[in-house]
């Protein structure tokens, strides 16, 4: 594991009041909340925020979200999933609507994050949700018109799970997997994450890359041991897990 | 004032004494994991634990001499500065003070460092007088490998990231060297109560 590099000491990391300009659904289980941040200072592609909500009776939930949208966006976006048994994920997936106030707190996190240049090439491996930060990093890599070789491998259960579908298959170097279906006409691959389709994604060890993986902590931990036992140098593969608990 | 979330409730925890859970905190019951990178795999006999830095002479035990090291078994209360808060959790290990007895040294801090190149800071007067450990048992079973086994500090009293997994050693140091997440937005103390996550808390 590398050092972390950069001192995030230019903003204080202090509660903002945000405005919801507008929801997008974009599975069914999953949201993404484009938020006005008044002076939001900006983040790095990889980052996350805290979210606060306040009850009338002056209860508070807090958790944290990555951050969907590139530096170079407009809006800050978050995509949320749904945890059915969680206390903050179904109400911003649920009740909270365009121009609601929203509570946030960031941008948060100096490791598990991507700048042009940084270079590559790179690998984004995703997990579910786990690619909401993978597809910022994305984001940033086409807005900057990025030259690195950039390769993103997404798991989803089923297709109608896949996070940014449109998105992603408009761009070169993006595989998707899918582990409880194949459909009619797939051309993906249709099984877990293993040493082959690793390999098939590439880049090879010997071309260094950055590599970058989030998602569930099983999904993490397999992951992550099989692209050290294909011989990425521990060092040069950032994780960021969630459990299932949580949201 | 924090605006109202029109419509949020919360999900309140009647079993829960909030005495127990600091703010911004929610009682989880599994035990979720979290690190920057690939969980490392130590073979045992490569293992040692090592004192060393600002001290009159290092000190280094091998796993199985630090397994036969007196140990304790203590209940506490764990806090992640992602928000979850696990209550009563049991684990067994060496404490940090029987350790630091067998060095002297002029130090006033330490860096606890790792397996997988972790590194996070402390001051002396935080992981001494019992409350701190190294532990290598959860729940009367080896610490798993990606909750930290074979062995990881625990200072329960301050957020879970300066509990260091895979932990092989502790530097002292005349000054204060902030850590991995300590450079990277985190607070360098990371006391729960006063939720002091980030730097600028």
């Amino acid at each position: 594991m590398a050092r972390a590099a950069v001192l995030e000491r230019l903003t204080p990391i202090a509660w903002r009041v945000a405005t919801v300009e507008a929801v997008v659904d974009e599975t069914p289980s999953a949201r993404t909340i484009v938020l006005d941040v008044p002076s939001w200072p900006g983040h790095t592609a990889g980052q996350h925020v805290d979210v606060r909500l306040t009850a009338e009776d002056g209860y508070q939930a807090q958790r944290s979200y990555s951050i969907a949208s590139a530096p170079e966006a407009e809006r800050l976006e978050l995509t949320v999933e749904r945890l059915d048994d969680g206390e903050v994920s179904p109400y911003l997936t649920g009740e909270l609507r365009a121009g609601d106030p929203l509570e946030l707190r960031g941008p948060v996190g100096g490791y598990f994050t991507w700048r042009a240049e940084d270079g590559g090439p790179l690998l984004l491996v995703g997990g579910g949700s786990g690619v909401v930060p993978l597809r910022a990093m994305l984001r940033h890599h086409a807005a900057r018109q990025s030259d690195a070789d950039a390769r993103l491998l997404l798991s989803a259960r089923t297709a109608a799970d896949i996070l940014y579908r449109d998105e992603l298959e408009s761009r070169p170097g993006v595989r998707f997997t899918l582990t409880r279906e194949r459909p009619q006409g797939w051309t993906g691959f249709d099984r877990r994450v293993d040493a082959e389709m690793l390999t098939a994604v590439g880049p090879d060890p010997a071309e260094r890359p950055r590599i970058y993986v989030c998602g569930p902590t099983a999904f993490v931990e397999s992951v992550a041991d099989l692209l050290v036992a294909l011989g990425h140098e521990p060092s040069a593969v950032r994780a960021e897990r969630f459990g299932p608990t949580g949201g | 004032m924090p605006p109202i979330s029109r419509g949020f409730f919360g999900r309140r925890r009647d079993e829960v004494d909030p005495s127990r859970v600091p703010p911004g905190q929610y009682v989880v019951r599994d035990f979720p994991v979290l690190s920057a990178g690939p969980t490392p795999r130590t073979p045992l006999d490569e293992w040692s634990f090592m004192i060393d830095g600002a001290v009159d002479e290092p000190v280094s035990w091998p796993w199985e001499e630090f397994r036969a090291l007196p140990s304790e078994t203590f209940t506490v209360d764990i806090h992640c500065v992602t928000k979850w808060t696990k209550l009563g959790t049991t684990w067994t290990g060496v404490p940090v003070d029987a350790l630091l007895e067998t060095v002297s040294t002029e130090g006033d801090y330490v860096v606890a460092w790792c397996d997988g190149d972790y590194t996070t800071n402390l001051a002396l007067e935080d992981i001494t007088s019992g409350q701190a450990w190294v532990a290598y048992e959860f729940d009367g079973e080896p610490l798993a490998p990606e909750h930290g086994g074979p062995a990881r500090l625990l200072v329960p009293h301050l957020y879970l990231w300066k509990s260091a997994k895979w932990v092989r050693g502790l530097t002292l140091t005349i000054e204060d060297e902030p850590g991995f997440w300590e450079t990277a937005g985190y607070h360098n103390h990371g006391d729960p109560w006063r939720e002091q996550r980030y730097w600028s808390d």
